[in-house]
């Protein structure tokens, strides 16, 4: 195992982090901000309570996990397709190092980056909402697990992107309406038929429902299934980096 | 001398179907400077990246100071710097931290006294906190260059490093290739500068369209299909260049004024001394003599020219 090549990457990449301090973590803090305002705090006093929760406090986890994904692919894909578009890839390239070092490196950094930002959100929802967290090493949990895999799914956008536009692409034209269609502002029991059963096959219902029950014990889905959902997602993402490297997919010519 | 590289039928045929290496066979020597020279698109960069682990090959296998490059990639190689012809660096990265992060993704924990040494050697130490943004292409180069070094490899290729490069600096980086070798370190360097190969290098390959068309010394290369022109100037000139002088099928240029002669300079060590005595015999009176050696450009162009036909 090459550890010093894994934390040169990791540096590497949190330093990029750093550089960009305020697009990184000020600029999300801030649009999930004004979701809190908007929808906790001026609509969310006239809704009434879901479940049993104010609805303020029912939008954080949908919020967090709106954040998570969108931010760990960005993270992950740029992180990734910087490298290719530069030409600085030829360096990891020609680096004593395994595929999954650099799986390691970049996804790891990737996944850190988000899951900070997600704590940093539930911070800055304590300003505008009461809430209590039931199960916080489950939320952690989730929460790690998210991040990871949404990671290693940005990691591949990366490498399969060979523009600009291809990199913005699945973010904006899938994720996004898979994570507002969700639940991240309703529970799908609020919706009829054939929404509700159609719905199921969003993968971020699992994620989303999952995320919930940890907060207050509530869930959409049974939790177990979330958990499990999340975890086959996982595994395909790990599938498809590990077929990546073995073929060299866009990477070695 | 033992071989540092063992490179063996290397085939690379690309999925478009284009082959840019055929069945090439080449064995570095420790501790040499090898140019590789050839035109462009011949396949240099293609078999450099081969061995540095960039592209994977068709066919064929390169041994790395006896590790397999495919098998026993990590050993391979640590052994081995690289620095690419493109330029090409993150432009908010700085020296110090761009160097460093190549001494660790090859897998060598932190050494900031040599990394010190290092930018101090490639006059960099000035820039160090400076981003790769702000540096001119010389200096990016030289950054390319202290990444390539920063893990003390034993192998260091460069492809064409005086691309778009200065003649100081090109100078500079020429000095810098030599107190390498000094250090013991094996250089490859590819270039269609063929200044830069008869400067430099110990040995000499040629590449043309994926095969090598020959390996040789560079003196040995440069005696075997290197010519001399003897350029006599005579007081007088001639109309015609006489019948007695026949047999060295001399050339007659300004207007008279200058016989050349062409000849091999490894053979008939008297055809000179013979031709100057039949030329006092004639009368013809010397005003002037010069002799220069066919130059590697030469060599080369009739080389690559005789594979056309």
């Amino acid at each position: 195992m090459n550890l010093y090549a894994i934390r040169a990457i990791y540096k590497f990449e949190m330093a990029r982090t750093f550089r960009t301090l305020m697009q990184s973590i000020a600029s999300p803090v801030l649009s999930t901000s004004l979701y809190f305002i908007v929808f906790g705090t001026a609509i969310g006093s006239r809704m009434g309570n879901i479940e049993g929760i104010s609805y303020g406090a029912f939008i954080i986890p949908g919020l967090v996990m709106l954040s998570l994904l969108s931010e760990s692919i960005s993270n992950a894909s740029f992180g990734i397709f910087f490298p290719k578009f530069s030409g600085t890839i030829y360096e990891v390239l020609s680096a004593p190092v395994s595929s999954m070092e650099i799986v390691i490196g970049y996804v790891g950094a990737a996944a850190t980056k988000s899951v900070t930002l997600g704590l940093l959100i539930l911070l800055t929802a304590q300003l505008f909402v009461d809430y209590h967290i039931q199960h916080p090493v489950w939320m952690l949990a989730f929460l790690i697990l998210t991040a990871v895999t949404f990671s290693l799914f940005g990691f591949i956008i990366g490498i399969w992107a060979d523009d600009f536009q291809k990199l913005q692409v699945i973010p904006l034209m899938v994720i996004t309406p898979l994570t507002f269609l969700g639940g991240a502002f309703y529970s799908i029991s609020m919706l009829p038929e054939p929404w509700q059963t159609l719905t199921l096959f969003n993968p971020v219902v699992y994620l989303i429902s999952g995320f919930r029950w940890a907060f207050y014990g509530v869930a959409d889905v049974n939790v177990a299934v979330s958990l499990g959902m999340t975890m086959v997602f996982l595994l395909i993402c790990l599938t498809v980096v590990w077929w990546i490297f073995r073929t060299g997919y866009r990477i070695r010519t | 001398m033992p071989s540092i590289i063992r490179v063996s039928g290397l085939t690379k045929t690309y999925q478009s179907g284009f082959t840019a290496l055929q069945n090439v066979d080449l064995e570095i020597h420790r501790g040499e400077i090898f140019a590789l020279l050839g035109p462009n698109g011949a396949g240099k960069t293609t078999l450099i990246s081969i061995i540095c682990g960039i592209s994977s090959p068709s066919e064929g296998s390169v041994l790395a100071d006896g590790f397999d490059i495919v098998r026993d990639y990590r050993a391979a190689r640590s052994k081995i710097g690289l620095v690419p012809q493109e330029l090409c660096s993150d432009a908010f990265e700085n020296v110090w931290s761009a160097v460093n992060f190549s001494r660790g993704l090859f897998g060598k924990p932190a050494n900031p006294e040599y990394i010190e040494k290092l930018l101090r050697q490639l006059s960099l130490w000035d820039k160090r906190d400076a981003q790769m943004r702000e540096l001119s292409g010389g200096m990016k180069r030289r950054v390319m260059i202290a990444k390539a070094l920063s893990h003390e490899p034993d192998i260091l290729f460069l492809d064409e490093p005086t691309a778009g490069v200065d003649v100081e600096l090109r100078k500079d980086m020429w000095q810098m290739v030599r107190e390498l070798r000094e250090q013991g370190v094996t250089i490859i360097l590819t270039t269609h500068y063929i200044e830069e190969a008869e400067e430099m290098a110990d040995r000499i390959g040629v590449i043309r369209k994926g095969k090598i068309l020959l390996v040789e010394e560079k003196q040995a290369l440069m005696d075997k299909l290197g010519s001399k022109l003897l350029s006599i100037r005579l007081q007088q000139p001639v109309s015609e260049v006489p019948e007695a002088l026949a047999e060295f099928s001399l050339q007659l240029a300004e207007d008279g004024d200058t016989l050349c002669y062409r000849y091999d300079s490894r053979q008939e060590s008297d055809s000179i001394a013979r031709l100057l005595r039949k030329l006092t015999e004639q009368g013809l009176e010397i005003r002037d003599l010069h002799s220069s050696e066919s130059s590697l450009e030469q060599i080369f162009v009739s080389l690559v020219h005789e594979q056309e036909q």
